[in-house]
């Protein structure tokens, strides 16, 4: 335990009264990234949690790995690479991606704590691993970087950091950087990876490309990949967005550990397939021919499903909220796909409705569990 | 010496869009490019300046329960000049602030100066307070205009500022700059920085 005796021996100099006591906070955050503290969370979203915040978040890491080494494998393979070699090839394209992602969001995230000389809070962790899953690979580094600085300040930070943030943060990024750079994160050429390297051609790349499922769909009424591979994740998407069988084993390990809510994820696949059936049977033409359950299959509603709108402090906090919020966000999702021709997806705008009506849904529950107990006391 | 702080207060302290957050409206409204934004504040200076001073004039003759009605027909009579000299001298802005130009009259910055200002004070100094308040509001549109213009299409009033060499570097303008939620968000982070220098203003 040579590392924890050095952390003990340098903890003077950082806390009160220390030659680098203005350090305190990034101090603070390193100590605990090493070693679980001797505390736990006192207040904020994850109250009713015997876990500290970092490992909880820890357990949202690791659910979301398949997924990302997945896209690892497919940003390689769409690009004509094979085994290995693909994986390796899609790491190294989105390593930059992760990068930016964490030492910008972060990088704002312990300035905040610094100057406010509090804790540095863990939520941007999982934040800055989702950003780079939910872009296009294609997107440019420099966009991303503006896309994480708009959502840490006004997305987190404006109302408070962790825990305060009406809005889930990487959906934030998301929103700000497909409204403000349109053509990049749309069209044809942006889901593909567009390096030239480890043999990798600039024929090969233009041989792959194509328009999303979505794209496809809302286009033409069809798509030219199977269902199995939708399901896998073999079609064009978001880096970690295409797989929903790895999404599915990340969504089973968040489960299985409870750190996401099994009623949010149910309803949001209900929501979703329930308005799914209802356009198959009266939907627009086109999209009458097209099984409901492509919906969860293609596009970001299971990543979205699983891993966004079960953010537990951006969504309903009570459980016949998190019922009507997931019910709604899934519902939305396939109504803005199906009628809104703008916007092929619309997970991500879902999402963040819901996150806006989620306070005020939660208002009325919690009043009508008042009314309805006053009404006992009255019998 | 109290007539200069008519001027000079609107502009910080007592500024009408950021500090009374009045005129919210049209600020996200004609602010996607500078000219329109320079003549829009310019507009609204005119009419509140000259409503102050006609306002000022006829204080003393106007029963208090018509004044209500009087100030709008003032307040109309202006807006409808300045909407037909716009016209006359700069068509293309005109065209570009369309309806914007005839709903100065519902502006909330000139009624409430007229109200809470002009009726009880002499005509000098209702008038620069007009001017004051006018440059306030001009000033909080330029400067939302500038970084909407400047990040979203690249441009100050019309002419390209950010080289070719950008663009082909790889640099692109920002869309969600043209939307007015952007604009909302911009007049956000000036009243977020104003207040971060006047300590006074901040709410406990």
């Amino acid at each position: 335990m040579g590392l924890r005796k050095l952390v003990d021996k340098i903890k003077p100099t950082f806390s009160e009264g220390g030659k680098l006591s203005f350090l305190a906070s990034t101090f603070d955050a390193f100590e605990t990234f090493l070693y679980v503290p001797n505390t736990t969370t006192k207040s904020g979203a994850h109250i009713r949690d015997c876990n500290d915040m970092k490992r909880t978040m820890s357990v949202v890491i690791l659910a979301l790995l398949p997924a990302f080494f997945f896209g690892c494998y497919w940003a390689g393979a769409q690009v004509d690479l094979t085994g290995f070699t693909a994986g390796w090839y899609g790491f190294v394209r989105i390593l930059p991606m992760v990068a930016v992602s964490y030492i910008v969001g972060l990088g704002i995230e312990f300035a905040y704590a610094q100057i406010r000389k509090e804790e540095v809070n863990e939520g941007y962790l999982v934040t800055g691993l989702l950003i780079p899953m939910i872009m296009p690979i294609s997107t440019p580094l420099w966009m991303v970087a503006l896309g994480v600085a708009f959502a840490v300040i006004f997305g987190k930070e404006v109302f408070g950091g962790t825990g305060m943030n009406i809005f889930n943060p990487a959906l934030t990024a998301r929103v700000f950087v497909f409204f403000a750079f349109t053509p990049q994160m749309s069209g044809e050429k942006v889901w593909y990876s567009d390096w030239t390297m480890m043999g990798v051609t600039a024929e090969g790349i233009d041989a792959a490309t194509g328009a999303t499922a979505l794209e496809q769909l809302s286009t033409t009424g069809e798509m030219k990949w199977s269902a199995m591979d939708a399901f896998l994740g073999f079609i064009p998407g978001s880096f970690g967005e295409t797989s929903t069988l790895c999404i599915l084993i990340g969504a089973a390990i968040l489960l299985f550990t409870k750190v996401a809510s099994w009623r949010t994820m149910f309803s949001v696949f209900a929501g979703g397939l329930a308005l799914g059936y209802l356009f198959q049977w009266c939907g627009p033409e086109e999209w009458r021919n097209i099984p409901a359950y492509y919906h969860i299959l293609v596009g970001g509603f299971a990543l979205g499903a699983v891993f966004m709108a079960t953010d537990p402090v951006t969504s309903a906090q009570t459980n016949t909220g998190k019922y009507i919020v997931g019910f709604m966000t899934g519902a939305l999702a396939v109504l803005v796909r199906v009628v809104n021709p703008a916007y092929p997806e619309g997970m991500m705008l879902a999402i963040l409705f819901m996150n806006a009506l989620a306070p005020t849904i939660d208002y009325f529950v919690v009043e009508a569990n008042i009314k309805r107990r006053k009404k006992l006391i009255k019998k | 010496m109290s007539n200069l702080k008519n001027l000079t207060g609107p502009l910080s302290a007592n500024n009408p869009v950021i500090v009374q957050i009045l005129g919210i409206c049209s600020a996200l409204a004609v602010t996607i490019k500078l000219e329109p934004a320079f003549v829009m504040g310019l507009s609204v200076m005119v009419v509140t300046a000259f409503a102050n001073l006609v306002m000022s004039l006829l204080r003393n003759g106007i029963p208090s329960r018509i004044r209500i009605i009087v100030q709008l027909v003032v307040i109309a009579a202006l807006v409808i000049l300045v909407d037909q000299v716009l016209k006359a001298f700069v068509y293309d802005v005109s065209k570009q602030l369309s309806v914007y130009v005839g709903l100065i009259i519902t502006n909330c910055i000139i009624m409430g100066r007229v109200e809470a200002y002009a009726l009880g004070n002499k005509p000098w100094a209702s008038f620069l307070d007009g001017i004051g308040n006018g440059l306030g509001y001009m000033a909080i549109l330029v400067i939302v205009a500038f970084f909407r213009e400047l990040f979203g299409s690249g441009c100050l009033f019309g002419i390209q500022v950010i080289p070719d060499s950008f663009y082909a570097a790889g640099y692109s303008n920002m869309g969600i700059m043209l939307f007015p939620p952007m604009a909302l968000i911009l007049v956000g982070v000036i009243i977020w920085v104003h207040r971060s220098f006047k300590k006074d203003l901040q709410e406990k």
